[in-house]
């Protein structure tokens, strides 16, 4: 029983490291339909200038402070430089701009920074702690900790300013928010820079698990399944999506993965996205559109 | 009426995509404190006119390739949507567009976010629109979403309200609304216009109703404007009553047999 237990909340808090990045998409996605590929090319752009800065003997809070300042430009200038000018184009468009632009970001990182893998030392300890006969990871439970206070700061972003009251307006009805003289760009500008920050957050939990490297970018990849389950519009939703896709792969891989072979872990995410794809295709909180009858 | 204009549209020609014309050569004149209506049927440039009043027309990827637009005094042609609203230009689009998931109270402050109110006028433009619409305040934490098409229509109406400005554009008011509802809120209307001056821009298709309380109409057809007059005068002449109206020499037969017509269609 300590062992399931140990499996479950370790596969749980692993999964908040996806709901990290998931959030980013639901930002962008709700304010402006937007589904941004490029989210996870930001991720790695993020974590790779931050190691960087770190090896070029910067300390941490003005490294983070730099990193910082770089997203918010890279995020202003893709939704100035590319998306802005595609307002009104069908979401294939956008999608494929985005697309395109996560390869861009990816060779700008490159040229920067070089290709080389890097080591990121947050300066957590990832030891073992026990908690009642329950082995957790110091590193996760910081993790969570982390996006706990993300989800929390953006929440109150979202209800007790105006600029949030503002954001849900346009992620409602663009074209009423326009009407009522809601200044769409300045919205998009910040949607992008908080997409910005957030991909800052996840790139440097990411980097400091699985090391800063090209293959950082492909975390994009998991946090669809994450997205498919818990529905694109709803930071709630990232965040429970993210923890059945964490705690099911780990699951699955623990106690499936002996009778039909290893590697389950990467592949049973996405079986479990297309099983919700068939049964709830709006996920768990995706909003679905009010109708009245 | 000899007030000034509050709003002069001169020859205005509208362009969607490029290639499709939308408005050919609308002229029209509200005054100050004037209440004037835009008729004509489905697909005759009314909403378009509008949105290029608003500026929300280049949302659509339409624009003003011709004419001029003065609101104030000011040329307001290329001005953004966002500067109109705070110069005191507001439109409450057709279909009422609230904001579905937030509450009836959310949607007024969003309304009123473009002036930069203080916490303390903000609170008492919530309470001005409540005054107007006691509904509202009776239903102020419910989602606008689940609201009936009247209330939301009053959400939408509150919502340009609160920001006191000049002109309303108002897009189909009474579209979809039972005719009791439609009445309510063209008396607020008129309240509104007499209590606080401001002056209205309304498009309907319910020529009698707008009739009814406008000072002026023009009726447009076809991407331009065919005819205009006092709105008195306009509701007297034979051709706006049969046409618009429904109604002819005999009373109100032809538009009962015309629907009767059409729901016999609609069943076979």
């Amino acid at each position: 029983m300590d062992f399931f237990l140990e499996v479950l909340i370790g596969g749980l808090l692993a999964g908040v490291m996806y709901s990290m990045v998931a959030i980013g998409f639901v930002l962008i996605f709700k304010a402006s339909g937007v589904f941004n590929f490029a989210q996870g090319s930001m991720v790695l752009f993020a974590a790779l200038t931050f190691v960087s800065l770190l090896e070029r003997g910067f300390a941490f809070w003005s490294a983070f402070a730099a990193t910082l300042a770089s997203m918010l430009v890279l995020a202003w200038a893709i939704e100035r430089g590319v998306l802005r000018h595609l307002v009104n184009r069908p979401p294939i468009t956008l999608f494929m701009a985005t697309l395109g632009v996560s390869f861009i970001i990816e060779g700008l990182a490159q040229l920067l920074w070089g290709a080389q893998v890097h080591g990121l030392e947050l300066g957590i300890k990832d030891e073992p702690l026990e908690f009642g006969g329950v082995l957790l990871s110091s590193f996760d439970l910081f993790a969570a900790g982390t996006a706990a206070a993300l989800v929390l700061a953006l929440s109150l972003l979202f209800s007790r300013t105006r600029i949030g009251l503002s954001l849900r307006a346009v992620a409602d009805d663009p074209l009423a928010a326009l009407s009522v003289g809601i200044r769409l760009q300045r919205i998009w500008g910040v949607v992008w820079a908080v997409a910005g920050f957030v991909s800052l957050v996840a790139g440097l939990l990411w980097g400091a698990r699985l090391g800063v490297q090209f293959s950082l970018s492909l975390v994009v990849l998991k946090a669809l399944p994450v997205l498919i389950i818990g529905g694109f519009s709803s930071i709630g939703g990232a965040i429970v999506g993210g923890l059945i896709v964490g705690a099911s792969e780990k699951l699955a891989e623990v106690y499936v993965g002996p009778l039909i072979g290893d590697g389950l872990e990467n592949w049973f995410p996405y079986v479990l996205a297309l099983l919700f794809l068939l049964v709830r295709p709006a996920g768990l909180f995706g909003e679905r559109a009010i109708e009245r009858v | 009426m000899t007030n000034s204009p509050i709003l002069n549209v001169e020859d205005i020609h509208v362009i969607y995509d490029k290639v499709i014309l939308g408005a050919r050569g609308v002229s029209l004149v509200v005054p100050e404190g004037g209440i004037v209506a835009l008729l004509g049927a489905n697909g005759t440039g009314k909403t378009t006119t509008l949105k290029a009043i608003s500026g929300l027309i280049g949302a659509e990827r339409g624009e003003v390739v011709d004419g001029r637009i003065h609101f104030a005094g000011r040329d307001v042609l290329q001005s953004a949507p966002s500067a109109l609203v705070e110069g005191g230009l507001v439109q409450v689009l057709e279909g009422r567009h609230c904001f579905p998931h937030l509450d009836v109270e959310e949607n007024l402050r969003v309304g009123a976010f473009a002036h930069a109110p203080s916490r303390s006028d903000l609170q008492e433009g919530i309470e001005r629109i409540y005054r107007y619409f006691p509904r509202l305040r009776e239903r102020r934490r419910s989602l606008a979403g689940y609201l009936s098409g009247g209330e939301q229509q009053m959400v939408a109406i509150g919502r340009a309200l609160i920001g006191r400005p000049r002109l309303v554009l108002l897009d189909e008011p009474s579209m979809g609304l039972a005719p009791q509802i439609v009445t309510e809120i063209f008396e607020i209307v008129r309240r509104l216009n007499r209590e606080e001056g401001v002056s209205f821009l309304l498009a309907e298709q319910n020529a009698a109703i707008a009739l009814r309380y406008s000072d002026h109409a023009y009726v447009m057809e076809s991407g331009r404007v065919a005819s205009d007059g006092p709105s008195a005068d306009l509701a007297a002449r034979d051709d706006i009553r049969s046409f618009y109206l429904g109604m002819n020499m005999e009373g109100r037969r032809s538009f009962r047999e015309a629907k009767h017509y059409h729901s016999r269609r609609a069943r076979e």
